[in-house]
């Protein structure tokens, strides 16, 4: 009997900060929604956070940036994603980001950006829409 | 490349999906796990139990490092509990773990409880079977670390740790009856904290009580003094491991046979309890009988349980 599939979700913080309320506060909150989010904490690079990403194969990607690392670390991590053939797994992030940033992440594949004030309600709702747990392989 | 033969090369991607198809259980999942069944039975299964926080992660991160500089590679399964209020989980283990990340010898899965009580989760044994069959030699298995009741490890891993800390004397003393008997080999984590010594001793007396395994009677669990956060009495530890690998395999094997064929024993009967009570359940919705119904006659003392079940199984099984 297959149960309801659950979305998996990866928290994760790049830079070399240590800004991780808004990180841990989201984890919660989608816990609180019934999703599995592994944990990572602060001072992942982007390849690690993809490492992560694929070995515990979760649907999403959610990225936490208060400290403009944002520059270097979104755009890499979109590649490695590419070049890993996991370019199904969605990224958002949330933090602070100048808002001439904005339009140039959701360019390169960000789905969406998330900033301080942003309702948890809002945030876990858009989930619910936009990301599906994958489908099962076919043996 | 067709699945089986993807895990069975080791495609981290393939592994980690399958692991997830596991989890939710679907049906597709058990039928390439059969192919895979017979690829198995090579690697060492090692079990890490103990109480919240005394330091299983860190040690489980200190031990993979230690077989990776001998030249093994790791999986890494880490349990940690789901919400029973909203189902929902936050896995944190990997955290104390980051350092093998990007090391292609390590496969590191986050799980989650999902209900299930014991220790493990119920796709443990399965999800086992998958990084045995990509290959690697040293399966390690973090326990939920809820407390007492987490016994299902010793019929799952192959050597069994079971993790303290200085000052848990008393604690020692609740636990004893339970879990006390499935470690193989005792750890006394934090080893930087005042009263190591003496919580050693206090170890050492409830064993030499005969407080060990039944049927390992000719095994001396060993306690090892750890300081995992650097890295002290690792070495140490494996070495106690080891031993232990070589206890199992002395006079003919007999005790290895032992082990092995109570892990496959514990995975039958789940797997015969699972799929019975969905076939039953399946050929009563396909008869019409409805469990509801069933339930409301129970409830009412119409019927009782046990007579429904007899009639059931008399309807059903013939
Ligand atoms: C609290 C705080 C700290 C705490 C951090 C505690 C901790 N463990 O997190 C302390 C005091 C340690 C700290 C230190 C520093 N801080 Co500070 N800090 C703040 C402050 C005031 C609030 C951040 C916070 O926790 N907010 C509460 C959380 C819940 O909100 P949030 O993170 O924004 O998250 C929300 C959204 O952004 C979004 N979100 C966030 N992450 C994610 C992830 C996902 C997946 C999603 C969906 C959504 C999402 O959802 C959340 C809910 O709405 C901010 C200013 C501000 N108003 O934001 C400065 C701020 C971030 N700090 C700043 C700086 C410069 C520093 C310091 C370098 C020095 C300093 N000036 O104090 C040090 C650095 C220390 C270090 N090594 O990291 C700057 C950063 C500027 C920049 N971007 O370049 C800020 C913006 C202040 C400023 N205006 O100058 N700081
Ligand atoms: N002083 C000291 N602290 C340690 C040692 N080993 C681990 N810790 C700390 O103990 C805390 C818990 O460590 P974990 O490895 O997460 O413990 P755990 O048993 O896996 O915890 P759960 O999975 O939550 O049950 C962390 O803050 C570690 O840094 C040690 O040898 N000495
Ligand atoms: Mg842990």
């Amino acid at each position: 009997m297959a149960e309801e599939r659950k979305l998996r979700i990866l928290i994760a913080k790049p830079g070399l900060d240590g800004h991780d309320r808004g990180a841990r506060v989201i984890a919660r909150a989608f816990r609180d929604a019934g999703f599995e989010v592994v944990y990572t904490g602060c001072h992942q690079t982007p390849e690690q956070i993809v490492s992560t990403a694929i070995q515990e194969d979760v649907d999403l990607i959610g990225l936490s940036i208060l400290s403009g690392a944002h520059r270097y670390s979104f755009p890499r991590i979109m590649e490695l994603l590419k070049e890993n053939n996991a370019e199904d797994i969605t990224v958002i992030g949330g933090g602070i980001f100048p808002l001439e940033d904005i339009p140039k992440l959701k360019a390169i594949g960000i789905k969406e950006i998330f900033e301080p004030g942003a309702k948890l309600d809002d945030i876990v709702q858009w989930v619910r829409t936009n990301v599906k747990p994958r489908k099962a392989m076919v043996a | 490349m067709s699945i089986v033969n993807q895990i069975l090369a080791g495609d981290v991607r393939a592994v980690a999906r399958l692991l997830r198809d596991i989890d939710d259980q679907m049906p597709s999942a058990r039928e390439i796990l059969k192919e895979l069944y017979p690829h198995t039975g090579k690697a060492y299964i090692l079990g890490f139990t103990g109480s919240p926080g005394v330091g299983k992660s860190t040690l489980v991160d200190q031990i993979a490092m230690e077989y990776r500089k001998r030249g093994l590679t790791v999986g890494i399964l880490a349990i940690d509990p789901t919400s029973p209020f909203t189902g929902g989980a936050i896995l944190g283990d990997r955290i104390r773990m980051q350092r093998h990340f990007l090391d292609s010898g390590v496969f590191i899965r986050s799980l989650a409880t999902r209900g299930h009580f014991g220790g493990l989760t119920k796709s443990t044994n399965d999800m086992i079977t998958v990084l045995d069959a990509m290959g690697k030699d040293i399966i390690i298995v973090e326990t939920v670390g809820v407390g007492q009741d987490e016994v299902d490890i010793a019929n799952c891993a192959h050597t069994t740790v079971l993790v303290t800390i200085p000052g848990m004397g008393d604690e020692v003393q609740a636990i004893k009856a339970g879990i006390m008997e499935i470690g193989n080999i005792f750890v006394v984590n934090k080893a930087d904290r005042e009263g190591s010594r003496k919580t050693v001793r206090e170890l050492r007396n409830l064993i030499e009580l005969g407080l060990r395994r039944l049927g390992d009677q000719h095994w001396e669990p060993p306690i090892i003094e750890t300081e995992a956060l650097k890295g002290r009495g690792i070495p140490e530890l494996l070495d106690a491991v080891e031993k232990h690998r070589q206890y199992l395999m002395e006079n003919d094997r007999s005790q290895w046979e032992a082990v092995t064929q109570k892990r496959a024993k514990t995975q039958l009967l789940e797997t015969l309890r699972e799929e019975a009570l969905a076939e039953l359940l399946r050929r009563m919705a396909n008869r019409g009988v409805s469990l509801d119904d069933l339930v409301r006659k129970v409830t009412a003392r119409e019927t009782d349980p046990y007579t429904v079940v007899q009639d059931l199984l008399q309807c059903e099984l013939k």
